[in-house]
């Protein structure tokens, strides 16, 4: 799922600078798992915008608003809401954002950093494990990803500065390519990653991605 | 034209390296001076690249000033920094500048550096870059068109004598060695049976292992190195001793004459490592004579 953080609500207010009138909105799925725009977040921005003199026209939690049809959909049903708003503060990912500055004309302003597409670990706790990169080479890495989990990508083994089997960049952190040999040798395959990686194709993650699939 | 540090390491003759760091700024005065005094007693110096993350004057540019003087460099290339068009399009310009000994490296983490909200780039790995190179050496970029000329570059790679797991470090080192490594400087050295380890690990490989000396200066740099500078560890019973030590600058140039006697005979060469203290140098290359 995607990852993302509430901005600090300075940073928030700053943005808002001369606008009075807001209407929010939260996402019902990654936003809502990462504490950053569900219910309860959504509730306790009202709060604090009402508590520093903003006008909170109307709310709403959209199941997945980076579901440009739905959101599109859900903000008709709160057309006047919208409408008596002077801006929108939607708390979900960048992806959720942009389906509402395209469905509306309103100044529409990101309550939320999108860090990455996180594993979750254990509630509240999520980690980076897949950069999307567009070319999967899991099946040749034990099922762990240097692209993602080595900082430097690597893909022909550990670079100079692993210690220990720790990694230079975060010393709590063990080398991803010690993660992988380990992986490997307890398989009995750890012949596999003496043979050289070419460098990757990195068309294959080219911006903005795009897929349309066959009917 | 073969370069004479690697005519050197071909014939067996024992080599000496140092490393000299570009300036920060364009008063490249020091460096050359620095560069100049010690042209007579090593074979080559190293041209380190932003190293730390530390944002310099390009290593290619203080390279071919070396060139311009008649002192050798080896041209240090770095993944961090640039893609592969612009990696492969800075060798071709060291190339057309006279540089001929490239040492190819992945590049210290941006986080540690002067700049570390820069966008790190690492589009190739060292092993990926020595192919590169290799490539280049036969007249072909990487994708396989024809250059203008063929380079003839001399490349080394990096080795950590030290990291455990050292098989792991072993699988890296041969890819390195098949992708056209003909040198490896190690980093600093304060473990002689580790490095005679290491030595007989990558006896099979067609490189030549060039040991790295450190000279350090006290107790606190040694500290500061540990915590500072990735792949570098000094260890504890090395930092007692500058602690302990009178006079702990002349206990670092020692240790390091200490060392570099010490790995001399397990070694092809050395690499002196003396962070500002390059006046120093004299005196190590003269506690390796007899």
């Amino acid at each position: 799922m995607i990852v993302s953080q509430q901005k600090p609500l300075d940073e928030i207010l700053s943005e808002l600078d001369g606008i009075s009138r807001v209407f929010l909105i939260g996402c019902a799925k990654c936003a809502t798992v990462c504490k950053a725009g569900g219910e309860e977040e959504v509730w306790q921005m009202q709060e604090s915008l009402t508590a520093v003199g903003r006008e909170i026209t109307g709310s709403i939690v959209i199941d997945e608003v980076c579901h440009m049809l739905r959101t599109a959909r859900d903000l008709r049903s709160r057309k006047e809401m919208v409408d008596e708003a002077e801006a929108i503060v939607v708390l979900a990912c960048g992806a959720g954002v942009q389906s509402v500055s395209a469905t509306t004309s309103k100044r529409t302003l990101a309550g939320l950093d999108t860090k990455f597409l996180g594993n979750i670990k254990r509630l509240g706790q999520f980690e980076q494990k897949c950069s999307l990169c567009g070319e999967c080479l899991l099946s040749r890495t034990g099922g762990i990803c240097p692209v993602t989990v080595c900082p430097k990508s690597l893909l022909n083994g550990p670079c100079g500065g692993m210690d220990n089997g720790r990694c230079e960049v975060d010393l709590e952190s063990e080398c991803a390519w010690k993660m992988i040999f380990d992986r490997l040798s307890d398989r009995g395959d750890a012949e596999r990653i003496k043979k050289t990686v070419s460098a990757k194709d990195n068309s294959t993650r080219r911006q903005p991605g795009r897929l349309k699939l066959d009917k | 034209m073969m370069s004479s540090f690697q005519a050197k390491l071909e014939s067996n003759t024992f080599v000496i390296t140092a490393e000299v760091s570009p300036p920060k700024g364009i008063d490249c005065s020091d460096f050359l001076s620095i560069s100049r005094s010690l042209a007579a007693m090593v074979d080559a110096i190293n041209v380190t690249d932003n190293q730390g993350a530390n944002m310099r004057i390009s290593p290619l540019a203080a390279a071919a000033l070396l060139v311009r003087e008649g002192i050798e460099p080896i041209y240090q290339v770095t993944c961090r920094d640039r893609n592969r068009l612009a990696l492969q399009s800075d060798l071709l310009g060291a190339a057309a500048l006279g540089v001929t000994n490239i040492l190819a490296l992945t590049g210290d983490f941006i986080s540690f550096g002067d700049h570390p909200q820069g966008k790190p780039v690492f589009d190739l790995d060292s092993v990926q870059l020595l192919n590169v190179i290799a490539g280049l050496n036969n007249g072909k970029d990487m994708n396989g068109h024809q250059l203008t000329g063929s380079t003839t570059f001399f490349c080394g790679a990096a080795a950590s004598p030290d990291a455990e797991p050292l098989e792991l470090t072993l699988i890296k080192i041969e890819k390195k060695a098949a992708a056209g490594a003909g040198f490896l400087q190690t980093q600093a050295i304060f473990d002689i049976p580790r490095l005679g380890r290491f030595r007989e690990a990558v006896s099979h490989l067609p490189v030549k292992v060039i040991a790295g000396i450190l000279v350090l200066k006290s107790a606190g740099m040694a500290r500061y190195i540990n915590k500072n500078i990735p792949g570098l560890t000094i260890p504890d019973h090395i930092i007692d001793e500058l602690a302990d030590a009178a006079d702990p600058a002349a206990k670092g140039l020692e240790i390091a004459c200490r060392f570099a006697k010490e790995a001399a005979p397990l070694c092809n060469g050395i690499h002196i490592m003396a962070m500002g203290r390059e006046e120093l140098i004299p005196q190590i290359i003269a506690a390796l004579k007899p």
